[in-house]
């Protein structure tokens, strides 16, 4: 074996590993937990394939040609420079590949535009740094809460381990029912901030001084963890989101005991 | 300046200030262009080590060296100084030198204003650089600023508005610069449709900056109103709207990606001809193509948008027209690939910087159609993938093409030829650590890392540390770049006048190094 040889197996080998490391669902999108992300993930993936498809065809011609027609194997150089058909066709190609592609993600675009007919309304707050959640409409309403931070500075700093869930968990998580229609209504305290749960395919900025709406239906119950995706200033990496979908008994039980907890809240303040 | 007596016969026109006069009075394009060329390198450089300070934050979780506050200045000004520090000056420099060589005229049509173009950038960068030292530190916003809290910073964020005032400034002169010489001062018999395809993206790309940079200072002087006198263009609280602002940057802001990369286009589009020996395969539809790919640039700002809450015709109108701009784009890669098919190839250094760009600007492209399918961009705006799929483009794409075009151009400013064995190792080397800087970076994103953040989930920790490995050897690979330009300065073997077997444009016809004064009696081409 000459040292090329052996040159482009370790590369073959290097490029096996790193790409499989990519194989981990830790580094795809994470599991879809609702109909419109799965619908993004399948997209996704349809893309990816298209792409793949279309990097084999052209670096295939591409490095053939390199291996090939070189000088130093003593290949003369042809003389043509255009051809009308052919570039006819690769661009009519691309446009059909286009539409192909464009055809379900118009529909998708549909559905996540659709807020309309909630179960459930809550308005979401974006401050520096942290979310704030009123329920306004369906089960739940009138329950308000803030969501900040939980991770404790010290391990921020290193002097104490880090949890599991490090920088992804809250005070208090927003809680909603499995299988009910959320719709967020966003806007901001003081500068432009973002919610996103890449769980269920939600991102919309929350902007100070206007509302935006976005929706997302839980398929199944369990905490789900997003994060602020607008810079936002000094934290804006500290500002997480964390989803509890819950079953609707228990649901129900969260609503009753967050009302009596507010109520006894009102009457001591009262009191005193 | 022997070699321009030789050319001349008499040096009449030679007469300049020498040291350090020379270069502050200097109306010659070609000196220009080198203080255009060495300026942006030495901004790469602090573009650079602002990269190493946020690769490094981010090498393992937790915070170590910079506080988030000052990551956030680091990341912003990193965006700001190789935008309009390092990339943007680096083609105008490559104009400078090229565009009179490569058209027969004997320097840029308006000389006093090309000097003053250049001299106003100094003056931006070190407003830029000394932001961090006033109080309240560098702005922290974002290299897009975005208001309300590019409102709340302090003195720095001025500076930063002042500093993008003037490099603007300096763009719309080079532009103006560029149009009027290359539509004035072509050697008789070069029509517009005989000039090399460097010229015709030159020429695109000019229009582009007349057109957009008005924009952007139209809206960083709506945001310094807004900070200081108590206007109220983008505070709801007053009646205005924040998005507006982002509309009005990105307006400018698309086309912008556009100027940084049309005229790598057209470096590559000269390379890749000259080492296949053989003519460019469909001249007019690359300029068609690099044509369209500028007016569809104009109308698909709001890609940038798609989690702002637009309507839904607003997001279904961009999508489609964003993703329109495959279409040429692809037509480019396949002309060039059927430029390479048949000819006879070598591979030297210009040439594999040249396929590299291809190969991973082609990646760039593919992850550029992901995020212009909305569904799938709402997933991946702000995140690493947007990170990655945008250094595809600006680092494989336009620094790849600047660094092919340097090693292709070299010998005919220097009149030496590089070390051809160093220039390999410089682009192996660039290659491998580019990618392993930021092909991890579109396995974060997927997976949910948000950008700007100096902190992050344990999930992300590995690739992170990959990433920073990557990114601190890609740095020191660049320092390598400076030492193979100046050993080929000092001490190159003396360069042949053509040391291309085929390349074919004007400029081979000259002296190596070029004289002082070219083409003062225009070429005649057939």
């Amino acid at each position: 074996m000459n040292s090329k040889s052996v040159a482009i197996r370790v590369g073959v080998a290097f490029l096996a590993f790193y790409s499989s490391l990519a194989m981990s669902s830790k580094y795809n999108f994470p599991e879809p937990q609702s109909l419109i992300a799965q619908d993004v993930y399948d997209q996704h993936i349809f893309v990816l394939w298209i792409c793949l498809v279309i990097f084999i065809a052209v670096f295939g011609v591409m490095f053939y040609s390199i291996l090939k027609h070189r000088k130093s194997l003593g290949y003369k150089a042809a003389n043509f420079h255009h051809s009308t058909i052919v570039e006819f066709v690769w661009t009519a190609i691309p446009c059909a590949i286009l539409i192909v592609m464009a055809l379900p993600a118009t529909k998708t675009v549909l559905a996540m535009k659709d807020t309309s007919e909630p179960d459930i309304t809550i308005k979401v707050t974006g401050y520096q740094w942290m979310w704030g959640y009123d329920y306004l409409q369906g089960e739940g309403e009138g329950i308000s809460f803030y969501s900040k931070l939980s991770t404790p500075r010290a391990q921020i700093e290193n002097k104490e381990p880090k949890g599991e869930h490090y920088l992804l968990e809250v005070d208090n998580n927003l809680v909603v029912p499995v299988g009910k229609k959320v719709r967020v209504i966003l806007t901001a305290n003081d500068v432009i901030h973002a919610w996103w749960v890449p769980a269920f395919s939600v991102k919309q900025d929350a902007i100070p001084g206007f509302v935006r709406d976005a929706w997302f239906k839980a398929d199944r119950a369990g905490i789900f963890r997003g994060q602020c995706t607008e810079l936002c200033g000094k934290d804006h990496g500290f500002m997480p989101i964390v989803v509890e979908v819950m079953e609707p008994e228990q649901y129900a039980q969260w609503v009753s005991e967050k009302q009596k907890a507010s109520a006894s809240a009102m009457t001591t303040a009262a009191l005193n | 300046m022997a070699v321009v007596q030789d050319v001349h016969g008499h040096g009449h026109d030679d007469h300049h200030p020498t040291g350090i006069m020379r270069w502050v009075c200097t109306t010659n394009h070609k000196d220009i262009g080198t203080m255009y060329l060495w300026f942006s390198f030495a901004m790469f450089l602090v573009g650079g080590f602002l990269a190493m300070g946020i690769r490094a934050e981010l090498f393992m979780p937790g915070i170590q060296i910079l506080e988030p506050e000052l990551f956030n200045s680091f990341t912003t000004l990193h965006g700001l100084i190789m935008v309009f520090g390092a990339i943007m000056p680096a083609f105008v420099g490559l104009a400078n030198w090229q565009v009179p060589l490569m058209i027969g005229a004997p320097d840029m049509a308006f000389a006093r204003m090309n000097n003053w173009s250049f001299w106003i950038l100094p003056v931006a960068a070190s407003l830029l650089v000394s932001s961090f030292f006033v109080p309240g530190g560098a702005a922290a916003g974002g290299w897009t600023f975005y208001p309300p809290l590019s409102t709340q910073g302090g003195m720095g964020v001025d500076m930063m508005i002042f500093a993008v005032h003037l490099l603007g400034a300096s763009s719309i002169m080079g532009a103006i610069n560029i149009i009027t010489t290359i539509l004035n001062m072509r050697a008789p018999g070069m029509t517009l449709m005989k000039m090399p395809m460097f010229v015709w993206t030159w020429l695109i790309t000019a229009y582009l900056l007349v057109l957009v940079m008005p924009v952007l200072a139209g809206t960083v002087t709506m945001l310094l109103t807004d900070r200081n006198f108590g206007t109220s263009f983008f505070n709801a609280a007053g009646g205005g709207d924040p998005v507006l602002f982002q509309h009005i940057f990105w307006f400018f802001g698309h086309p912008e990606v556009y100027i940084m990369i049309l005229p790598a286009f057209g470096i590559v589009s000269e390379i890749i001809p000259t080492f296949s020996r053989k003519p460019l395969f469909g001249y007019s539809s690359m300029v068609y193509a690099t044509a369209s790919i500028a007016i569809l640039s104009c109308v698909v700002w709001a890609h940038h948008m798609f989690t702002v809450g637009m309507p839904t015709v607003g997001q279904l109108f961009f999508m489609y027209a964003t993703m329109l701009i495959a279409v040429p784009t692809g037509v480019k890669v396949f002309n060039w690939t059927a430029t390479m098919w048949r000819g006879s190839m070598t591979f030297e250094v210009p040439m594999l910087f040249s396929i590299g760009f291809i190969f991973l600007f082609v990646i760039g492209g593919f992850s550029g159609v992901v995020c212009a399918i909305v569904p799938i961009d709402i997933q991946v705006q702000e995140t690493y993938y947007v990170i990655a799929h945008f250094h595809y483009v600006l680092v494989s794409g336009a620094l790849f093409a600047i660094f092919g075009g340097v090693y292709y151009w070299l010998p005919k400013w220097s009149g030496r030829m590089y070390d051809e064995k160093l220039g390999k190792w410089h682009f192996w080397l660039s290659m491998f650590f580019f990618n392993l800087t930021f092909f991890v970076q579109h396995f974060l994103g997927l997976a949910g890392m948000p950008r700007r953040v100096p902190d992050y989930a344990l999930q992300f920790a590995d690739f992170n540390m990959i990433s920073s490995i990557g990114g601190f050897g890609f740095g020191l690979t660049q320092l390598f770049f400076l030492f193979i330009v100046i050993k080929c300065i000092r001490s190159g073997e003396k360069a042949a006048d053509k040391p291309w077997e085929g390349a074919t444009t004007l400029e081979w016809t000259l002296p190596s190094p070029a004289p002082y004064h070219s083409f003062e009696t225009p070429p005649v081409i057939k």
